[in-house]
């Protein structure tokens, strides 16, 4: 198996200047994911997770290290020197981002948050317009009927809905899109029971589909079998005992 | 999830948009109001925020250069007197800028500096390539004739003689700007802030320009009608992949639209990035602090 992420000697510090401070991100941290495969990441909140799938998505700018993707695109990319354009080229099409917290469209309806999210990557080709919208429709409804997404709820604006709700929204959006590499940050956080078997069910249909998946958990027992290797992290270091 | 993901067609498409040029392409603009000395000609100068402190010249941009591609929202922040405004006056000929160039890949393959180009083909530009809308609705319409003509006039600009259709066409933009149509025969004069607001912006959009210039369009609005003027813009990109520059000082809507940022300050651009990058992560003290003060 070729490693589809490889990360080498990535640190990340915030340094606010209005309080003249610098905050620590995480330390020097190595890692591999290979192709197809499950990583989980876990630690106590403040360890540096976030820091590190937010620098994978581009979202924060470390100062140092190499993020190596090996991009369907563009082959082997370092996502820290890669262009703008070329960084928005892989978040629409290759890597996907759940996090936990929602951010909607105002008035725009929970089926349309999805759709737009399965049209986003599909709406350029003119000629075929009808045909990939109606297969995006179906999509849509297929994934918020698998979440157990009230029908009742399809038409209504989203900042509504009760948390988990929220959440199951959030994946099922960036879900429809089948990332080639889909970066989880707690993406069971605040979910119950039931909700957490839907989302492990989703997972597990995404890896045999053959994604690649680097994911935060708080309840790493919940993804016990599925989770192939992880990395545990202490104040932003990866630690040296981490179970492979 | 179904076999095959439905994208296979589509990133062709879009790989090919990839190695396109810049749709738009401002390099080293710079625009002054003042004599301007020895010392302030060099770029590097240090000034007293934007004044040069020998001279008292008012330096509005210096040497800004930004990139639209096609379909992509280009935000610009920044605080009053940064010189937002004064940039998209100059790449829309309504200010001379002092140095710089403009130039598209829609005129003459973006080989043509459009600020060198005469004042008829100026016009011709500026009534076919961009549609421009004002912080200040008085800029951009004529307040005295009716919102029908002030869209109708800016067809006839680019050589648009059929009566019937320009009728048409514009009361079908300013439906789709939530302008009741029994008031398209009255003058923008006698219309709310908000609704001038948005006839200017079916104004803008009557030739259906490729790329949009937006200054501040949602400020002063109420919430609701400004939630309508950003699912509008939002839709033109997504329908007519049309390429926009949008300024705003407003960080939530900046968050909404645009792809990149570019932020602004003292007639410069200190900082660029993603926008969520910019939001999350940002650099330069300033942008931390613009950041920071954000409800």
């Amino acid at each position: 198996m070729t490693a589809m992420l490889r990360i080498e000697g990535l640190s990340k510090v915030f340094y606010l200047y209005e309080r003249d401070r610098l905050i620590q991100g995480c330390q020097d941290i190595d890692l591999e994911v290979s192709a197809g495969e499950f990583v989980g990441i876990t630690g106590r909140s403040g360890s540096g997770k976030s820091t590190i799938l937010r620098s994978i998505y581009r979202t924060y700018h470390p100062q140092s290290g190499v993020i190596w993707y090996d991009s369907q695109r563009f082959g082997l990319i370092d996502m820290m020197q890669a262009s703008e354009r070329q960084v928005i080229y892989l978040r629409r099409y290759e890597i996907g981002y759940v996090s936990q917290f929602l951010s909607v469209l105002p008035r725009t309806t929970a089926f349309d948050t999805v759709l737009q999210s399965a049209l986003e990557s599909t709406l350029i080709d003119r000629q075929n317009g009808s045909a990939h919208y109606n297969r995006a429709v179906s999509e849509t409804e297929r994934l918020l009927r698998h979440f157990n997404l009230d029908e009742e709820l399809w038409s209504l604006y989203p900042l509504t809905f009760s948390g988990g709700e929220k959440l199951r929204l959030n994946i099922a959006a960036a879900m429809i899109k089948r990332p080639r590499l889909l970066l989880l940050d707690e993406p069971t956080a605040s979910l119950d029971k039931a909700s957490k078997f839907k989302v492990r069910e989703l997972i597990e249909q995404l890896k045999e589909g053959g994604c690649t998946m680097l994911g935060i958990f708080h309840d790493l027992e919940f993804m016990e079998g599925l989770c192939d290797r992880e990395y545990s992290m202490h104040e932003g270091f990866v630690d040296a005992a981490s179970r492979q | 999830m179904s076999e095959q993901p439905f994208t296979g067609t589509l990133r062709l498409v879009f790989a090919n948009a990839m190695s396109e040029q810049p749709v738009l392409t401002v390099s080293r603009l710079s625009s002054s109001f003042g004599s301007t000395c020895d010392y302030c000609k060099n770029s590097k100068a240090q000034l007293d925020r934007n004044v040069c402190p020998v001279c008292g010249t008012i330096h509005a941009l210096r040497e800004v250069s930004i990139e639209v591609f096609s379909g992509e929202i280009l935000g610009i922040v920044g605080e009053s007197g940064s010189g937002k405004s004064t940039l998209m006056r100059c790449i829309c000929f309504d200010q001379r800028a002092s140095a710089g160039s403009v130039t598209t890949e829609l005129v003459d393959q973006g080989k043509t500096n459009l600020l060198e180009c005469s004042a008829q083909q100026k016009r011709a530009i500026r009534n076919t390539l961009f549609g421009m809308v004002y912080q200040n609705p008085w800029l951009g319409l004529r307040m005295d004739f009716s919102a029908i003509s002030n869209i109708a006039e800016q067809m006839i600009a680019s050589g648009n003689r059929n009566v019937k259709e320009m009728r048409e066409r514009s009361l079908y933009l300013l439906d789709k700007v939530n302008i009741p149509l029994r008031r398209a025969g009255d003058a923008p004069r006698e219309f709310s802030g908000g609704m001038q607001q948005r006839v200017q912006i079916a104004k803008a959009l009557s030739n259906n320009p490729p790329i949009l210039l937006l200054d501040e369009v949602t400020t002063g609005l109420d919430l609701s009608v400004q939630a309508t003027v950003l699912d509008l813009i939002l839709s033109l990109r997504r329908d007519l992949n049309v390429s926009m520059i949008v300024v705003s000082h407003d960080l939530a809507v900046i968050r909404m639209l645009a792809d990149r940022t570019s932020v602004m300050l003292d007639g410069k651009i200190i900082e660029h990035g993603l926008t969520d990058q910019i939001m999350e992560d940002p650099q330069h003290p300033y942008t931390q602090q613009l950041v920071h003060s954000l409800l």
